[in-house]
């Protein structure tokens, strides 16, 4: 069970995620709703990175691919009769007459995001260093492939349509505060705690009887699960959508989002989204801003990405554990509130 | 199937495999690096000849300026995404490339544009010619050509220049190479900035078949020279080789053979493979020098 600066570190997080949304929520812009949404979205995916990534200490590239696993399972069960008919009109008969509910349909992407990497990784993660990176971009590859070309349920390179909108603003706040109590949880199992130590020191805890591959193994699923269930809400939230905003950029700022915060803590993810999330909203409202003042002979594209890439080697040069390095939220308040009279 | 057609076709596209491969694992050799940005210098090199074709010059001076920019944004790679973080964890190095890879491609579509832009090239590389009783291109036979002098001077360079032999030095026990006096500084530039040259014929190369330059045209290459870097041996400049021309012999086969609708996914099946040979040899079919620290 979880000691109790663990359950203020939760208490705290969540109550950020309620207060963000309900702040959103009040305002009632339906531009801010849009970005509060995705925000919550993006927390499910981080964190659910930062399970594997801040336990392990083993940089994954293969998130995404399991985020699209999740949002095409999902749109695939969720996608009315009569649309299907439309958007995959080569679909197996067996999954043709298939309609659920879309809270259904986002379960079953996460199990079957899950369900994929339990089947996939457990080879690799004997790997370490730059042969596992390599491998989980190798992974990455392998699924946006299958997802590039599998016309008959994917609809292959062109946008999948017809998705039922099912993503609101609470369930995916609510998502991501269960997100974020089961990355704590994670962290302070006899798993978490295994795999924090044959991070620091893969000998010295292979000595003391940590099956290193099996834990890797189970924080992976853990951290796919989410991925997946990550995956089919933005699937609901946005609708429609095709491979190719499954790819490298997606990658890209997931990764930002979880190095800039700081990959080994919660509170890291949390923070990180946070913090990215606004700066990419601003930068991209000045561009459009740059763009409709029409003063440049072409659209500005890229510059986004352009300041994220800068602030992500920035962070890692002059501060390399990211902003919340090493300890949650709740050991500071903590540890000044038992120090007190 | 022509059996020399096939055998031109091996030997053309395993020339540019090849030649990818050795950029990335000269720098991954000495540095235990994954260079993400290595792409890049391909595009790099790309957009300065796009740049340089009003200019007038002889194109074998644009040529030139091209694999320059590419050596230059090489070095770029070494001082501002690797040496900040060079004394951390291997992921904070792999996380830097990965962000510098995306730093230079959204360069590219801030200040050039996103639509392809025309590369100039000699109308020798669009002519074709018989060769030993089949019609080929003539930039196959240049591709041939370019590979065998550059890694014939390639390997004279490792094998008997002070710098290859440092070089070689500081790739089998990086800290005992410094204490000899080696420069690592030096070392490691000199390692970006022949990543740098390789990429830049790369590109030359590359862009000859496409004859247009886009950002994200780094990207094939880049995993081009992953696969054959992981087949061939990730520490090993012989095994890089090797896996070069090996992945190109597997995918003209597929080409060959496969049907048309599984055609589509023989990225996923390169792929699995590679993952398939790294289960069972993690360090490659040539295994190089016992692994060194970085710092």
């Amino acid at each position: 069970m979880m000691a109790r600066r663990n359950w203020l570190t939760f208490v705290l997080l969540g109550g950020v995620i309620v207060l963000v949304a309900v702040a959103a929520d009040l305002v009632g812009d339906r531009l801010l709703l849009r970005i509060t949404t995705n925000l919550c979205i993006s927390m499910v995916l981080v964190v659910g990175l930062q399970i594997f990534m801040g336990n392990s200490g083993i940089l994954s590239f293969a998130h995404v691919g399991f985020m699209g696993v999740g949002a095409y399972t999902s749109a695939v069960l969720t996608i009315p009769v009569q649309m299907k008919g439309m958007a995959l009109p080569n679909l197996y008969p067996f999954l043709a007459d298939v309609a659920m509910l879309p809270v259904v349909g986002m379960a079953l992407g996460g199990l079957a995001a899950a369900l994929v990497a339990a089947l996939a990784v457990y080879p690799l993660m004997r790997l370490s260093d730059a042969a596992a990176v390599i491998t989980s971009f190798a992974l990455f590859v392998v699924l946006h492939t299958i997802m590039y070309h599998w016309s008959d349920v994917t609809n292959g390179p062109r946008t999948l349509f017809g998705i039922p909108k099912g993503t609101t603003l609470p369930l995916a706040a609510g998502v991501a505060i269960v997100a974020v109590l089961a990355a704590l949880l994670f962290k302070e199992s006899r798993v978490g705690r295994l795999l924090r130590a044959s991070r620091d020191d893969e000998i010295a805890a292979a000595s003391l009887g940590a099956h290193i591959p099996r834990l890797r193994w189970q924080a992976f699923i853990v951290s796919a699960l989410l991925a997946g269930i990550g995956g089919a809400l933005w699937g609901h939230f946005i609708t429609s959508f095709s491979p190719k905003q499954l790819w490298l950029k997606e990658t890209f700022v997931i990764l930002a989002m979880l190095v800039i915060g700081g990959p080994r803590t919660v509170t890291g993810a949390v923070v990180g989204v946070l913090v990215v999330t606004a700066s990419f909203e601003g930068l991209r409202s000045l561009e459009g801003a740059i763009n409709r003042a029409d003063v440049l002979s072409e659209p500005l594209v890229g510059m986004t990405e352009l300041t994220l890439a800068v602030a992500m080697i920035a962070v890692l040069a002059l501060r390399p554990g990211g902003i919340c390095p090493s300890r949650e939220v709740g050991y500071y308040l903590f540890r000044r509130r038992s120090r007190g009279p | 199937m022509n059996p020399a057609q096939f055998v031109l076709d091996v030997l053309s596209l395993g020339g540019a495999y090849a030649l990818m491969a050795l950029g990335l694992v000269i720098v991954y050799g000495i540095l235990r690096l994954v260079n993400f940005a290595y792409g890049e210098l391909i595009m790099v090199s790309g957009y300065t000849m796009f740049l340089v074709s009003g200019s007038g010059l002889p194109w074998l001076a644009m040529a030139a300026c091209g694999v320059i920019m590419a050596v230059a944004a090489g070095i770029a790679t070494d001082y501002l995404a690797f040496r900040p973080v060079r004394a951390k964890s291997v992921t904070a190095v792999l996380i830097t490339s990965f962000a510098f890879s995306t730093l230079l491609q959204n360069a590219a579509l801030l200040f050039i544009s996103p639509r392809p832009r025309a590369v100039p090239l000699p109308e020798l590389f669009s002519r074709t010619v018989e060769f030993a009783g089949v019609i080929t291109p003539v930039r196959n036979l240049i591709t041939i050509a370019v590979a065998v002098i550059m890694l014939g001077i390639f390997s004279w360079l490792m094998r008997s220049t002070a710098l290859g032999i440092a070089m070689r030095a500081a790739a089998t026990n990086f800290r005992m190479a410094r204490m000899m006096g080696i420069p690592a500084n030096l070392i490691i530039s000199a390692a970006f900035a022949i990543s740098g040259l390789l990429a830049g014929a790369v590109a030359i190369l590359w862009i000859g078949r496409i004859g247009t330059v886009v950002p994200g045209i780094g990207l094939q290459p880049l995993l081009i020279a992953f696969i054959a870097t992981v087949i061939g041996g990730m520490r090993s400049l012989q095994g890089a080789v090797l896996g070069g021309f090996l992945l190109a012999l597997i995918d003209t086969s597929l080409n060959y053979t496969l049907p048309q609708d599984l055609l589509k996914f023989r990225d996923a099946f390169t792929f699995s493979l590679v993952i398939l040979i790294l289960l069972w040899r993690p360090e490659g079919i040539v295994r190089g020098p016992a692994s060194g620290q970085r710092t």
